[in-house]
């Protein structure tokens, strides 16, 4: 096997269902610890979160390293496909082009996302306790708060039908009875995960989120 | 009375023509008479005895290509009305008018609706579909394959390169190097062939190069495409599977 795509589309295809998916799994559970749990509830996940062995090393090979690969091929990957949508509007084909189109919104919004909350608590400028609050400075303002409906909507969408197509590339699902029932329980995931981080959106705009040092000292930190 | 007004009817065409592969594509409207049970290609005939477009104006008389007239060659793949297909079994009567007629362009156009589908026969010696059978000496009769089999793989031998699949695939184009659907297939019906078997491996890694599976997106339009029927995603989830247990087996050197 000479120097070919073959290997880096299979890691692609791998590394957005594990670990980026599974992350992202674990990112609406915990968002939506907030809903549940409201502030308390949160700040327990993110505790737990941030109290397992090796953080660092954790997120750099499980969360930066897999996203700037599959974000990077990923684009690649859209640039080398047309969309013709127009001309063959079957429900696969919908799939395929709006699996590359939230691709690269959930690329846009991932580097935005981490801008603003990962990387201001690198800078200090917030702190693990007052992450809640800053979210909920975030999606106070109305046109913020439909771009985070619109980018967990496509990121959700690129995941589920990343699992379909992920069996597909791996030789899991080989026929077509197969590849139905693997899309409908995608879609299944699609709208569990979308509600997780939905109704988490919600909770963050809430009273409760409001005001940091109030709360954080209710909860005794 | 019947046949006065079935002599006045027309059928009108919209044709994309090139003059040859550099020039710019212009479109030209036909009315030609209409005839029952005519079809594409012979409208197209119509067309080259009288070349007179709508507006009365002569021009150059159009190019197609078509050999079989039977759907079973392939030559005849244009893009009618917006989908590729086969012209000779595109029936006038079943097709809506004005009837568009482009040249399938994901292939070099030669000339108005003439393309050259070199690349899928190139695609098909890269991926060896073929049965070796050939050496100095008398190999003598190879294993036989059971005849359930036989029926399966005949499915998948009808493929006639017509290239419509390539021409649905959004991933087939001038960015990428995917080689399209059809000779994947191929690989899985020559891989399925008791003697084909021996062979296997060489047409796996050819799918796993650049340019290999690797460049389907799984938009599966090619399936619902081809005028053969051929279970085109099947072939590739298929192959998908082949090449993944062959990439292990290599790591593992098995
Ligand atoms: S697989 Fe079907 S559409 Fe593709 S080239 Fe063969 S016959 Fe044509
Ligand atoms: S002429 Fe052979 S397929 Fe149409």
């Amino acid at each position: 096997m000479k120097g070919n795509s073959y290997l880096p589309r299979k890691l692609h295809s791998l590394l957005g269902v594990i670990p980026l998916g599974l992350f992202l799994i674990e990112h609406a559970l915990t968002n939506y610890s907030a809903f549940e749990g409201g502030q308390e509830g949160f700040m327990a996940s993110i505790d737990f979160l941030h109290g397992m062995p090796l953080v660092f090393f954790l997120e750099l090979f499980v969360i930066w390293l897999p996203i700037l690969f599959h974000g990077v091929y990923g684009l690649y990957m859209a640039f080398q496909s047309d969309l013709n949508v127009g001309r063959f509007s079957y429900s696969r084909n919908w799939a395929f082009a709006l699996q590359r189109i939230t691709g690269v919104i959930t690329f846009i919004f991932v580097a935005w996302h981490v801008y603003d909350t990962r990387i201001q608590l690198a800078l200090g400028n917030t702190t693990y306790e007052e992450l809640g609050n800053h979210m909920h400075d975030i999606v106070s303002n109305p046109a913020v708060f439909t771009i985070y409906i619109i980018a967990v909507l496509a990121a959700t969408f690129h995941f589920a039908n990343g699992i379909w197509a992920f069996l597909v590339s791996w030789g899991i699902t080989i026929g077509p009875r197969a590849q139905k029932v693997s899309a409908n329980i995608c879609m299944g995931i699609f709208v569990i995960v979308a509600v997780l981080f939905l109704l988490s959106l919600v909770a963050f705009r809430g009273d409760e989120f409001e005001g940091a040092a109030a709360l954080v000292a209710a909860t005794g930190r | 009375m019947a046949d006065t007004a079935t002599a006045q009817r027309t059928v009108k065409f919209i044709i994309t023509r090139r003059d040859n592969p550099e020039a710019a594509s212009y479109t030209e409207e036909f009315e030609v008479p209409y005839r029952p049970n005519m079809n594409v290609i012979s409208a197209l005939m119509e067309i080259q005895r009288n070349p007179v477009k709508s507006d009365g104006s002569s021009t150059a008389p159009v190019c197609w290509e078509s050999n079989c007239l039977e759907e079973v060659c392939g030559a005849c793949s244009m893009v009618i009305n917006g989908k590729p297909r086969q012209a000779c079994s595109a029936l006038i009567d079943r097709l809506e008018q004005p009837i568009r007629l482009e040249p399938m362009s994901t292939f070099p156009v030669v000339r108005d609706l003439v393309i050259n589908r070199e690349r899928m026969f190139q695609s098909l010696k890269k991926v060896k579909a073929w049965i070796p059978i050939d050496g100095t000496y008398d190999l003598g009769p190879g294993p036989r394959m059971a005849e359930s089999k036989r029926q399966w793989a005949y499915e998948l031998s009808k493929c006639m390169t017509c290239g419509v699949c390539l021409e649905a695939c959004p991933n087939v184009n001038d960015r990428s190097t995917f080689i399209g659907p059809a000779p994947i297939s191929q690989v899985r019906l020559f891989n399925a062939h008791p003697t084909g078997e021996m062979n296997a491996y060489e047409r796996l890694e050819a799918l796993m190069e650049d340019g290999g599976i690797e460049g389907c997106g799984n938009s599966q339009n090619c399936v619902r495409s081809c005028p053969k029927g051929i279970p085109l995603t099947t072939s590739i989830a298929a192959m998908n599977k082949d090449t993944t247990k062959h990439l292990f087996k290599k790591w593992l050197s098995l």
